[in-house]
């Protein structure tokens, strides 16, 4: 499911109108966002939270070339699923995982390894 | 930051809800995502992150306690994927911005940075901007 996918489906189950529905969707991961910028964690009851963990400087290697890479300090936003959530997805391990490839469009993979 | 924040949030920045429609929306919104994922969907919220599924095979751990070999069973888990619009906002200044747009918007975001009301005014048009230069 895209965040467009999301829109629809939010349409669909309430009396919004597209255009509505894409406000609130974008309005949501928005004020998300904005609470994660400033540092602060995000905890939704039975869906999970979000903490923005600090991470120090290292040295790493760009895994392509080799080459020595000096990677800064940064911030990296952090879910942890909820019991609620992490019981909901185990226990569609009988059906197959669905919703495209695994490797997502966001990404430019331009990131040296991590995590 | 809790639902009732993000229920604020929407009333007060989207007209025409009422704060009774505005807290129905929010539930709505992670309603649909939880329905998703427990059918075993996963979810991309460009600019924002992925949420994937992965089936893990079992394996052998420890209790961390005890020390106990245990067996850990076969699951199917759910992990979060940030954006690189996500981790661009999270790091204006060390992030190196795939086009011009985002560099001088990174610029903006980082000088005000320092005051919390101001970051958090000017975050959303630099996201939209960032966003915009990926879509």
């Amino acid at each position: 499911m895209t965040k467009s996918e999301l829109i629809d489906a939010m349409a669909a189950r309430s009396e919004l109108t597209k255009a509505r529905a894409e406000l609130v969707v974008n309005c949501v991961f928005d004020t998300m966002t904005d609470a994660l910028e400033r540092g602060e964690g995000i905890e939704i009851r039975g869906f999970g939270s979000f903490t923005v963990r600090p991470y120090k400087p290292y040295s790493g290697r760009n895994p392509r070339t080799g080459a020595p890479v000096e990677v800064p300090a940064k911030r990296l936003p952090f879910f942890k699923v909820g019991k609620e959530l992490r019981e909901l997805v185990n226990n569609s391990r009988h059906l197959a995982i669905t919703g495209g490839d695994d490797e997502d469009d966001d990404d430019d993979g331009k990131e040296p390894a991590e995590d | 930051m809790t639902k009732a924040e993000i229920v604020q949030a929407l009333y007060a920045r989207v007209g025409g809800f009422s704060k009774k429609e505005s807290a129905d929306l929010v539930d709505l919104v992670f309603e649909m995502m939880k329905e998703t994922l427990g059918r075993g969907e996963k979810i991309k919220i460009s600019g924002f992150g992925n949420f994937v599924l992965r089936d893990k095979r079992q394996r052998p751990g420890r209790n961390p306690q005890t020390g106990d070999p245990i067996k850990i069973s076969e699951r199917r888990v759910l992990t979060f994927k940030a954006s690189q619009v996500l981790k661009q906002a999270l790091n204006p200044r060390s992030a190196t911005p795939p086009h011009s747009g985002a560099a001088s918007n990174g610029g903006s975001v980082s000088t005000s940075s320092t005051g919390g009301a101001g970051s958090a005014a000017t975050s959303s048009p630099s996201l939209a901007a960032a966003a915009s230069t990926k879509a």
